[in-house]
């Protein structure tokens, strides 16, 4: 990051033209001003934690089963997850990859209430598979195995799970994706109402070419999925049923399983060659649509963990809004108490830097907003709180040089110059130092932490910019009034508050002179 | 507040003067008996880890009715493996925290909250943390703290020289150390917000150190050629002319900071605010000390090893300046800077 140079190069420069830094920053804060106007940006676009929401931190899972975690399978995803965020339809949802490379996690931010559900919806894997049912049995472990007739060909192994499965457990019935295609499995129905023993997949979701949702008039009114096969699926569906149709109950079934659950397990019939079928069970409209959705923009390449899921509720949000702005109303009035306290008419210096920080502050906000859709996290609010006192700390280590320049016996015109010449390099480096911490947490971390870092950074320049084009020149300026020149006792520059000996003091001899 | 001010300018010329630099064998063993507790404190104690890094539940309900017992009894209910937390935070939360838990377990636990106290689903502030989640972040936070120290300590390098860079490294390491110690031995605990404190504190220790080091700088500049003290010596003025700056540069942060401690932890009670600003209240006090009696120390002693301070040091002791003369010394050296500026004009 290009440090802003000194925008007038030698100290005997500065004090010429205090004016013209002033100039320049009243140009940019109206040009903020005039951006923020023409973007129409009303008020600072606010995190999830501060006005409710849910965000979930979804990280790749290396498995062989789900394929390698590539850069691709990763940019693949997010498009995959935007696009189902997107038509759940909730406005300013946002899907993000964060980190680089293969090491990147995939942040869902969706506002307000409707955040459960898209946080369902985007975990989902959508591994589709049509597997054969071997076994099926009610719900229970224990008893339930005893009921079930273990199918030939299975071995024990699969028999004592299946017999062990407690399918009315909710653990049992979370999803998991997992579910190896060539393998046999026992797995839960999504309602939990029964338990089955399947053979190896035989059709794949991949082989799904179109999904939509409708609703079976003449029943129960029930929604279903219509699925349409391409050619391999319409082939290896076809050779599927005909091969089940002929067989006892419970084997002619054929179980629809999504991400590990058997979503339903009808009968055949009769062969079906036409590559056409129907998901049903119980689903509500919106299920429906939302398994059509997640069908049609294909299953996730990748298999992933949830990193983090938070879900702030509005009031919640008001709560931390609140409290973010009382602490940093408080932090700013104190500040400004004490450096008005300490430097006391120099704080006017201080109190017009910070206030211009500030409103700069504030004015970027929005046009960030607008611009980059930068949204203030609470972590951000806390970061500009911090600011407060990065920035003072630059004044103060301005007027410290001042004073020193006094108490060596200089004019006060002379020792904000010289002072100033010496303070400039001290900030400027200290400055850097914290942009180089602000960048490099941006670029490491994840979520709450990259808010943080972002306002930090921008503070910093922030910072950078008032101390040069204003609390320089304004001290310039003032430094040419009797009140501070003449070391007034309220100047905060009187040869007392500064520490100094009479005898060796100009600024004393010049006071005893004023008032002969 | 005038006291401090005339403690500046006494300070400045070198008419008061505290040996920091010579003691610093005091300021060492204070710092090593800090590191040895904070080690024991790790070894024994370890951190008091957030549900983000263990990986586990929060649930916080929103009514100002509810108890901890009616919030336990419903948790309890559905079952969990685990320990389960369960905490009032300020006056119209409760918090109950569990181990991890899948969606299914966590939808059970909304249930049965939303059951007891009849509140909406979206009144619940839900957080899941999956067990792997905390390395992930600790790796991360680790990455970002070598990137740091290496980019600073080449940037210090760059501008300051090699040792200076040196020595603040050591002295933010220091920093570091000791707050992860303090934070062992009360047990607060750590959550990605103090995380994030602790990587600024880094960023804060070292912008005072700067300050301190530019004066150091500008001060020992010309030592070898002048013969008049030794490299230390000149430090040490350094150092005593920056306390007061020191000092205030870190109420002024610590300001900010304490205000967000007080308003996160008494209107929140928990959270972000609190956890940030606590790391950084801690972490702030403990840079504070270590730029000025750890950092330049550090350096004064890296610089006195060199062949030609070791030289100058000897030529010093010769002109018969004895400690009890470096006050004097230090006065001297001030004025002769001052006429060199002078003279520059």
């Amino acid at each position: 990051m290009s440090t802003p140079q000194t925008p007038v190069k030698t100290p005997v420069k500065t004090s010429g033209r205090p004016l013209r830094a002033l100039a320049m920053l009243a140009v940019i804060l109206v040009g903020l001003l005039g951006t923020a106007l023409i973007q129409g940006a009303d008020s600072v676009r606010l995190g999830l934690d501060l006005r409710g929401g849910t965000s979930v931190t979804l990280v790749p899972r290396a498995s062989t089963e789900a394929g390698k975690v590539t850069s691709e399978a990763i940019d693949q995803a997010v498009a995959i997850i935007r696009q189902r965020v997107d038509s759940v339809g909730v406005a300013e949802s946002e899907v993000t990859a964060q980190g680089s490379g293969t090491n990147r996690q995939i942040v869902i931010s969706v506002p307000g209430e409707s955040g459960r559900r898209v946080v369902d919806l985007v975990g989902q894997t959508a591994e589709l598979r049509f597997r054969q049912v071997l076994a099926e049995s009610s719900a229970l472990a224990g008893i339930g195995g005893g009921e079930a007739t273990p199918a030939a060909g299975v071995s024990g192994d699969i028999n004592a799970r299946f017999a062990a499965l407690d399918c009315t457990n909710p653990a049992n019935l979370q999803g998991t994706g997992a579910d190896s295609p060539s393998e046999t499995i026992v797995a839960c129905a999504r309602s939990g109402a029964s338990k089955y023993i399947l053979g190896p997949a035989e059709v794949l979701g991949q082989q799904v070419s179109k999904a939509t949702a409708g609703i079976d008039q003449q029943g129960a009114s029930a929604w279903f999925v219509s699925l349409t096969f391409d050619g391999d699926g319409t082939r290896a569906f076809g050779a599927q049923t005909a091969r089940v149709t002929s067989l006892p109950s419970p084997q002619n079934q054929v179980a629809i399983v999504l991400d590990g659950l058997v979503v339903s397990a009808p009968s055949i019939r009769e062969a079906i060659p036409s590559g056409e079928a129907q998901i049903t069970g119980s689903f509500s409209q919106v299920e429906a649509q939302d398994l059509a959705n997640v069908l049609k923009y294909g299953s996730l390449p990748l298999a992933f963990d949830r990193g983090e899921v938070q879900q702030v509720s509005p009031t919640l949000g008001a709560d931390q809004l609140e409290a973010g702005l009382l602490a940093g109303a408080l932090g700013m009035g104190l500040v400004l108490i004490f450096s008005v306290a300490y430097y006391r008419g120099l704080g006017i210096a201080i109190v017009g830097s910070l206030a211009i920080a500030a409103a700069m502050l504030y004015l970027l906000f929005l046009v960030l907003g607008k611009s980059i859709g930068f949204t203030l996290t609470l972590a951000g609010i806390a970061g500009s709180i911090v600011a407060i006192g990065v920035t003072a700390d630059s004044f103060i280590v301005y007027f410290e040089r001042v004073r020193d320049e006094l108490r060596e016996g200089k004019t006060l015109r002379t020792a904000v110059e010289t002072g100033w010449s010496r303070a400039r390099r001290t900030i400027v480096v200290a400055d850097i130092v914290s942009l180089i911490a602000a960048f490099l947490l941006y670029f490491f971390a994840v979520g709450g932490v990259r808010g943080f870092a972002f306002t930090l950074g921008l503070t910093t320049i922030i910072d950078l910019l008032i101390v040069f084009l204003f609390t320089k020149p304004i001290v310039t300026v003032l430094a040419r009034w009797k009140f501070f020149a003449s070391g007034h006792p309220l100047s905060g520059l009187s040869p007392k508050s500064v520490g100094m000996k009479e005898k060796n003091a100009k600024i004393a001899q010049t006071e005893s002179s004023l008032e002969a | 507040m005038a006291k401090l001010s005339g403690l500046g300018g006494r300070l400045y010329s070198g008419e008061t003067s505290f040996n920091i630099v010579e003691n610093r064998k005091r300021w060492y063993s204070f710092s090593a008996v800090f590191i040895i507790a904070s080690i024991f404190a790790l070894g024994f104690q370890g951190l008091h880890l957030g549900i983000e890094f263990k990986g586990g539940a929060s649930f916080t309900v929103n009514k100002a009715s509810a108890t901890i017992q009616e919030a336990r009894e419903a948790v309890e209910a559905v079952g969990l493996p685990g320990e389960i937390i369960v905490q009032k935070i300020g006056d119209s939360k409760v918090r109950v925290q569990t181990g991890a838990v899948d969606a299914a377990q966590s939808r059970a636990v909304e249930t049965a909250l939303t059951q007891k106290f009849n509140v909406t689903e979206e009144s619940i502030d839900t957080q899941l943390v999956g067990p792997s989640w905390g390395k992930e972040i600790t790796k991360k936070a680790v990455y970002g703290l070598i990137a740091f120290l290496l980019v600073i300590m080449l940037f210090l390098a760059m501008v300051f020289e090699p040792k200076m860079a040196a020595a603040a490294i050591l002295a933010v390491v220091h920093d570091v150390f000791i707050t992860v110690g303090i934070y062992a031995l009360i047990g607060f605990d750590v959550t990605p917000a103090t995380i994030i404190g602790f990587l600024t504190i880094l960023g804060y220790s070292l912008y005072d150190t700067v300050v301190v080091f530019d004066k150091v700088r500008e001060n020992t500049k010309s030592v070898v050629a002048n013969s008049k003290v030794t490299y230390s010596q000149a430090a040490n003025l350094a150092v005593n002319q920056t306390i007061v700056r020191s000092l205030n540069t870190s109420i002024i942060a610590l300001i900010p900071v304490g205000s967000i401690l007080f308003v996160g932890a008494g209107l929140l009670g928990a959270g972000t605010l609190k956890d940030l600003s606590l790391a950084l209240f801690i972490g702030l006090a403990v840079g504070t000390y270590s730029s000025l009696f750890i950092a330049p120390p550090f350096l004064a002693q890296l610089r006195e090893r060199e062949p030609a301070m070791q030289a100058l040091a000897k030529r010093v002791a010769a002109r018969g300046n004895t400690s009890e003369a470096n006050t004097g010394a230090a006065t001297k050296i001030s004025r002769r800077t001052q006429a060199k500026r002078k003279g520059r004009k």
